[in-house]
């Protein structure tokens, strides 16, 4: 990290009271982004990368869920900010981008009324300079004839527009850090990756750190500068895109990229993968009330190398050689050799 | 739409809150109305008496108290329509005047209980928890009683009086647009766009208001509609019983009690307060159907391919 993080996450844990006891979503998450920086969260479903973000926002509901660590934000501690504080951070210093574009936008509200409420609720605008504004975020993510758009009501809109009105929402009041949540999750593959170019165009444009939480490697490949891994709510590595893409050391990760399909015809000698030979990661994800001790992914890890895998947790490390601000660190008890791509 | 980019809007919004097709806006909630005849005509039957109600007296062709020895108990006759009760009065005089109170008293109570219950229903169900529970608790033991004996319990603490009789009524409805709207309010508090608003920096009462009010407000419409209905019938039954409306006023609930007596040689007496009573409740039932059907999307396309089909 060349700058001085904007957010910085430090041994962040949610646990959430469920009827079958407590349920330890995210266990110890640190990291920080810069601003200008991209950060890309990875992993499953179920791995605590929404929640670690949501309850940063005071989104998790509280009870049921505890909330204990540091999330350094301009100098206050999200985790300790009362609702009322946090509130003035919600929108202005971080906003969010959601999954699902079609449930994100209030059905019986136009365009127009949803794209105002972040700058009449902290910029203190008028309806009159709100709306102006309203068209030129508009223009910025860009939708045709924004005037016009915003008498609109979401269902009048296709999947892709909705997630640009989104967007234009969470950049309304300037945002710091833009977390995106699965924004692309929802889109199909050719607006995925017009989303995924217009996030990083604003991001040159307005110098914001961005958080991409994501499920696919895929997605995140082209566009970030570091990749945490998440599993069963611990990072499991992190690192530099390149570095951690061209060498992953962790086996989950190694079974998160050996399960993307990769373009290129294998018939004309290229690197492509068929589908038939995309790997799968077998079992589940461990259940976060019974967390099996030791490594979270030891009961379907195909490595297992050391025996201190199922009892011990394994700390996040530096890789052997691993250099720069930001380095590569994996959370395992060995050294896996370079991978054999075929 | 000029899109560049972009799939159409999926089907994935007809499962939607009450996701606003061409209902948005009263206009397109009136056209939907009016295609069902049935409804139609409900709307024009209400809208004549509350004509009526709002010109009142100037429509009677007798006054309302005006009593004349000579004429009492004569049947329907073109000097008078509706007959004559046993004081000599125009009985079709004393219906028309009679809107007024009837329907007044029904609105007033019915804009009581929409307020209280919304407002208790909107906060019980945002809030969930302690509030929850002690409000919807609350709403449980009103609901428990029958609705004619709380209001006669309401009145024996107030009074008798038609102003005592809207808060008494007022009181009874409450509990079901509490329920009504805390039950909308549990399914749009949990959706997307509530965290969405909220993660922009909305407050609970912007949220309340802007975002969860609009989504839950056709359920509250239509039990709007019909509870008028149910609280005209409320306003006849305790005006009935000597509570509500007090005589001399004329109030179909009133004069229903009074023709009683006479059911056997006057019979229009009570029949024609009846059947405007009958009118009424039956037009705000129709109407309060009809609305169900416009604001559901889902049920209305059922509704337009069957007909369609037809």
């Amino acid at each position: 990290m060349a700058a001085e993080p904007v957010l910085a996450v430090d041994d962040l844990r949610v646990t959430i009271a469920t009827r079958r006891g407590p349920a330890r979503v995210v266990n110890g998450v640190s990291w920080a982004v810069a601003p200008g920086e991209t950060l890309a969260v990875v992993g499953e479903s179920g791995s605590g990368k929404s929640v670690s973000v949501l309850s940063l926002l005071g989104l998790v509901p509280r009870p049921p869920a505890t909330v204990t660590g540091r999330a350094t934000f301009q100098g206050q501690d999200l985790v300790a900010l009362p609702e009322e504080a946090l509130r003035k951070v919600r929108g202005p210093g971080i906003a969010m981008v959601f999954q699902d574009p079609m449930t994100s936008l209030n059905p019986v509200l136009t365009v127009g009324r949803q794209l105002t409420e972040g700058m009449e609720v902290h910029l203190g605008l008028d309806r009159r300079a709100a709306t102006e504004r309203a068209a030129e975020l508009l223009d910025l993510v860009g939708i045709p004839s924004p005037r016009e758009r915003l008498a609109s009501y979401p269902h009048h809109l296709s999947g892709g527009m909705r997630q640009r009105v989104m967007i234009a929402v969470a950049l309304s009041c300037e945002p710091a850090v833009l977390i995106a949540d699965e924004a692309t999750t929802a889109l199909d593959v050719t607006i995925q990756a017009q989303i995924v170019e217009l996030i990083a165009e604003l991001q040159r444009e307005l110098g914001m750190a961005v958080v991409w939480i994501t499920h696919d490697l895929g997605v995140v490949a082209g566009i970030a500068d570091r990749v945490a891994v998440m599993y069963a709510g611990r990072i499991v590595e992190e690192g530099a895109v390149d570095d951690l893409y061209a060498d992953p050391r962790h086996p989950y990760t190694r079974g998160l990229l050996a399960s993307l399909p990769v373009l290129g015809d294998r018939a004309r000698g290229g690197e492509g993968r068929h589908p038939a030979d995309l790997a799968v990661i077998p079992g589940l994800p461990p259940d976060p009330v019974h967390l099996p001790p030791g490594c979270p992914f030891h009961p379907r890890c195909p490595v297992r190398a050391d025996e201190r895998c199922a009892t011990e947790e394994p700390p996040l490390r530096p890789v052997p050689g691993a250099r720069g601000p930001a380095p590569h660190r994996v959370a395992t008890f060995y050294d896996l050799p370079p991978e054999d791509r075929r | 739409m000029t899109a560049l980019d972009d799939t159409p809007a999926g089907p994935a919004e007809a499962g939607q809150v009450a996701a606003p097709d061409e209902a948005v806006g009263a206009r397109g909630l009136l056209r939907a109305l009016l295609r069902n005849r049935l409804a139609a005509a409900a709307l024009v039957v209400l809208a004549i008496f509350v004509v009526v109600a709002v010109l009142g007296e100037r429509l009677a062709p007798y006054g309302r108290n005006e009593v004349s020895s000579a004429d009492k108990l004569r049947a329907p006759s073109l000097e008078h329509p509706f007959g004559t009760d046993q004081l000599g009065r125009d009985v079709l005089s004393r219906v028309l005047i009679g809107a007024e109170p009837s329907l007044r008293v029904g609105l007033v109570a019915v804009g009581i209980a929409l307020v209280a219950g919304v407002v208790l229903g909107l906060v019980a169900g945002y809030y969930r928890g302690l509030v929850d529970d002690v409000v919807m608790r609350c709403m449980d033991v009103l609901f428990a009683f029958p609705a004619i004996l709380l209001a006669i319990a309401v009145m024996a603490i107030r009074g008798r009086g038609a102003t005592n009789a809207m808060i008494a009524i007022g009181v009874v409805y409450t509990p079901i647009f509490a329920r009504v709207t805390r039950a909308s309010v549990l399914t749009v508090r949990e959706q997307v766009f509530v965290r969405a608003a909220r993660s922009i920096g909305a407050g609970d009462l912007r949220i309340m208001t802007r975002h969860v009010l609009p989504n839950v407000a056709a359920p509250i419409i239509v039990q709007t509609s019909i509870s008028l209905a149910f609280a005209i019938l409320a306003e006849a039954a305790l005006s009935f019983i000597g509570l509500g409306t007090q005589p001399p006023e004329p109030s179909w609930g009133r004069m229903l009690a009074d023709g009683r007596g006479f059911i056997q040689d006057a019979w229009w007496m009570a029949v024609f307060p009846g059947l405007a009573i009958f009118a009424v409740v039956l037009s705000f039932n129709v109407t309060g159907d009809a609305l169900r059907d416009a604001l559901d999307p889902r049920q209305r396309s059922a509704i337009e391919s069957a007909a369609g089909r037809g």
